[in-house]
């Protein structure tokens, strides 16, 4: 069995997102298909998963010509896509989540749809509560969810497309193992990422798409370095972190208490220097995010010490914290950080400092192009928000970000992202420090931790779990500490 | 007593049974505002067509195709031409309130065919419960079976689940191979033509013959109904058993305190308006947490993509 794509094109406009695509995948790889944001990949694999037509070119699998007109061919044909937020109903339980859709009788027989649950799930060694609410579990339990249900329903290509994003170390690990097993068991395994170490770790063998034309194919292991020249079409040199001096304690927490949700943190201790990058690791929900909430403002500390620049602000409101410098940036970008339906320029009007009532639109225009100019935005002044590229958003948010800041608080600054916005993304940030500001950033990338942080803090059920200077770890070890493990 | 909550089972038939049909249209993803227009015209439409032909079963069929042909104008609407819903839904309304008022005018005051009282033999000779559910017309049994029939489709049966899918996640639904916006019209329509049997139950059961007021703001209070169920058959149906408790009430007790009489028959709908507070209360979700069992019953959650168009990118 083979999977062959043969001669793809689609366009969308003028713009061409698959330009004559082929390669070839055999029967038990697992096949890494890098490229950069844009590159066509995500397109070619709704392509593939029955999501759109191909303009023209055929999908080819075991010797047999597929068309796939919508999910349901590509289902039939044995080709399971597993989008990069799992595609689960949240209020329906586990088990009718996996029941839906699925062919049968009209009348449900749950106890039957039980058994086969338990059989699929522990031929892959997943584990289930089947009367638990989509809803309430992890991103990694939804694809665990979604893989068992393909498997199910005799999936025989399955496609990943940036599985990854949003789930913690320990899942990814999991998600690797399970990934091998099924290519192991004769599965063709689409891996679709934009992230190199992935790739170089897990796959078999590679197809390098840029500006939709396939550039490079290969069986790993391939140098990195050749990955990156045919990912960007040019050497891209990593930034190192220098350290700048450190100030006095700009942030103090002593003995907070704090509670979001399920989240409570018991007696927090911590020094932020001015000038200091503090990379918060752990799991998701360990703790982070109600820390840079606290920071910010927006939850108050149950108890204890939260002082910025010497003056107690455990009681103070948001906007005072933004009048003290602070400054935060949500992982939800579309939802927390930008505003749906208006332009780059009516952004930058929304949160400059001019009180008049009356909009100077010239004027306004002229900065937000500087501003684009300046961080190098794909878009024109009157681009809408949500039209941009998950790295032009970011983009975006820093520009946003006024210029005297004391303290920045950060919630995955470079999720989803390729490497060049990130790498773009941390230039501008650690530009700051030379001003004295601080950066307190939460990740899930252990790379990105290492590689900016001063010091990063553990988080582990709600306590800091361990504290460590960057330079004194490795990826290994603070994968331990985020697993809640000391290494031996 | 018995008689009391005679008419409590048999005022509430009908309005369970568009209250029913609401639910599953918008279960499906797509908001039926229409309802106080569809529920008059269709009255309007089975109490000519059956006072022409003389049957009243004639009228019924008359009525739910006036109720599905307005809902698949909205489906039609918003599914394909991807108008706003609740503007389609509030201008229909409109057309057809008129609409029934317009054409229905002369036949004010005549009297048509009506579905006859049906006592179930054996079982209507039951004490009390037997006067209670089993000594009623036609209507009021096909709305026993409504609810039973919505309830075991809804969460008994794989296009129950998928319906909850499309109204839930469309684009899940779709990714799994599902024809969303086929299911999402064909729900409409038949939630639609539920909705206009209920309209022909008024004309031609529950009073007697046409007359503009005859549904007035009952199809406002299907829609609250289905917000009050949770979307949930069971509760769907309660909310109705309620309203129509209170209905009898205040028409009972205008002669026992005749100064009150003006107020009484508008009680119901802010107390409506109540029942909405406490079911949409943190300590009635608490509930849903408590008795994980009830959760479906006990949940007060609009389908995620209610009034949404669904686009295959």
């Amino acid at each position: 069995m083979a999977l062959e794509i043969r001669d793809i094109y689609k366009h969308f406009g003028p713009v061409r997102a698959n330009d004559g695509i082929s390669f070839t995948v055999q029967e038990g790889s697992l096949h890494g298909i890098l490229g950069e944001n844009g590159a066509g990949k995500s397109t070619l694999m709704k392509i593939l998963s029955g999501f759109y037509g191909a303009d023209s070119g055929a999908v080819i699998l075991n010797g047999e010509v597929l068309e796939l007109g919508s999910p349901a061919d590509a289902i039939d044909a044995g080709i399971g896509m597993l989008h990069q937020d799992p595609l689960v109903f949240l209020p329906l339980t586990v088990l009718d989540n996996f029941a839906l859709g699925s062919p049968g009788p009209i009348p449900l027989d749950r106890s039957e749809i039980l058994e086969e649950l338990n059989r699929v799930s522990s031929g892959l060694g997943f584990e289930f509560d089947p009367s638990r609410l989509a809803g309430s579990l992890t991103i990694g339990e939804r694809q665990q969810l979604a893989i068992t249900r393909l498997m199910w329903l005799g999936a025989k290509v399955l496609i990943f497309d940036e599985p990854t994003t949003g789930i913690s170390a320990t899942q990814r690990l999991q998600l690797f193992a399970t990934l091998r097993k099924l290519a192991e068991n004769g599965l063709i395994v689409l891996f679709v990422s934009h992230k190199l170490e992935e790739v170089e770790d897990l796959c078999d063998s590679v197809t390098i798409i840029r500006q939709g034309r396939v550039v490079f194919e290969a069986e790993m292991p391939v140098p990195p370095e050749t990955l990156v020249e045919k990912m960007f079409g040019k050497v891209f040199v990593e930034q190192g972190h220098d350290a700048v001096p450190l100030g006095d304690a700009l942030l103090r927490l002593s003995g907070t208490v704090l509670t979001e949700g399920t989240t409570h943190i018991k007696d927090l201790n911590m020094d932020v220097a001015a000038g200091e990058v503090i990379g918060l690791a752990g799991l998701e929900g360990s703790g982070q995010r109600a820390l840079l909430r606290a920071c910010s403002g927006l939850l108050e500390p149950k108890a204890g010490v939260l002082s910025i620049d010497g003056k107690d602000m455990s009681k103070a409101s948001y906007r005072d914290h933004l009048a003290a410098g602070v400054h935060y940036l949500p992982a939800g970008r579309l939802e927390e950080g930008l505003v749906h339906g208006i332009s780059i320029t009516e952004h930058f009007v929304l949160t400059s400092e001019d009180k008049s009532f009356f909009i100077d639109w010239k004027a306004a225009e002229k900065e937000a192009e500087s501003e684009i100019g300046d961080y190098s935005i794909k878009g024109d002044p009157g681009s809408h928000a949500e039209g941009l590229s998950g790295g032009n958003q970011q983009r975006l948010l820093l520009a946003m970000i006024p210029d005297a800041v004391k303290l920045l608080l950060l919630e995955h600054p470079t999720r989803g992202l390729d490497v060049e916005s990130a790498a773009y993304v941390w230039t501008r940030l650690l530009d700051r420090r030379l001003e004295g500001t601080s950066i307190v950033f939460a990740s899930a990338d252990l790379d990105e931790l290492l590689r900016y942080s001063d010091r990063i803090v553990v988080f582990f059920g709600g306590e800091v779990f361990a504290v460590r200077n960057a330079s004194d770890i490795d990826g290994e070890e603070l994968g331990y500490l985020i697993g809640g493990k000391q290494r031996v | 007593m018995e008689a009391t909550l005679n008419s409590i089972v048999a005022a509430a038939a009908p309005l369970i049974i568009a209250a029913l049909g609401e639910t599953i249209t918008e279960k499906s993803g797509i908001i039926n505002l229409s309802l106080e227009g569809s529920l008059r015209l269709s009255a309007m439409t089975a109490f000519v067509i059956a006072f022409w032909v003389g049957h009243a079963l004639v009228g019924f069929a008359a009525a739910a195709l006036v109720g599905a042909a307005i809902a698949a104008i909205i489906a039609y609407s918003s599914i394909s031409l991807k108008l706003n819903q609740i503007a389609v839904g509030f201008v229909l309304t409109l057309l057809a309130v008129d609409l029934a008022s317009f054409l229905g005018d002369s036949f004010v005051g005549e009297r048509g065919p009506r579905v006859p009282a049906l006592p179930i033999p054996f079982l209507s000779d039951i004490p009390f419960v037997g006067k209670v559910l089993f000594d009623h017309n036609l209507v009021v049994y096909a709305s026993f079976v409504a609810i039973g029939a919505t309830w075991w489709f809804f969460y008994h049966t794989r296009p129950g689940l998928i319906i909850q899918g499309i109204g839930e996640r469309p684009e899940a639904a779709f990714a799994r191979g599902i024809n969303v916006n086929k299911l999402r019209f064909w729900y409409t329509v038949l939630g639609g033509a539920m909705v206009g049997i209920a309209g022909a139950s008024y004309s031609l059961d529950v009073k007697l013959g046409w007359r503009e007021t005859l549904t007035l703001n009952l199809g406002w209070i299907a829609l609250a109904l289905v917000i009050f169920g949770g979307w949930h058959p069971l509760r769907v149906a309660l909310g109705a058993y309620l309203f129509g408790a209170l209905q009898v009430l205040a028409f009972q007790l205008q002669d026992v305190f005749p100064g009150v009489s003006q107020i009484l028959p508008v009680a119901p709908f802010p107390l409506m308006i109540l029942a909405l507070v406490v079911v949409h209360s943190a300590w009635f979700k608490r509930l849903g947490t408590r008795y994980p069992k009830l959760r479906n019953i006990l949940g007060s959650e609009a389908p995620a993509a209610l009034g949404t168009v669904f686009e295959r990118e």
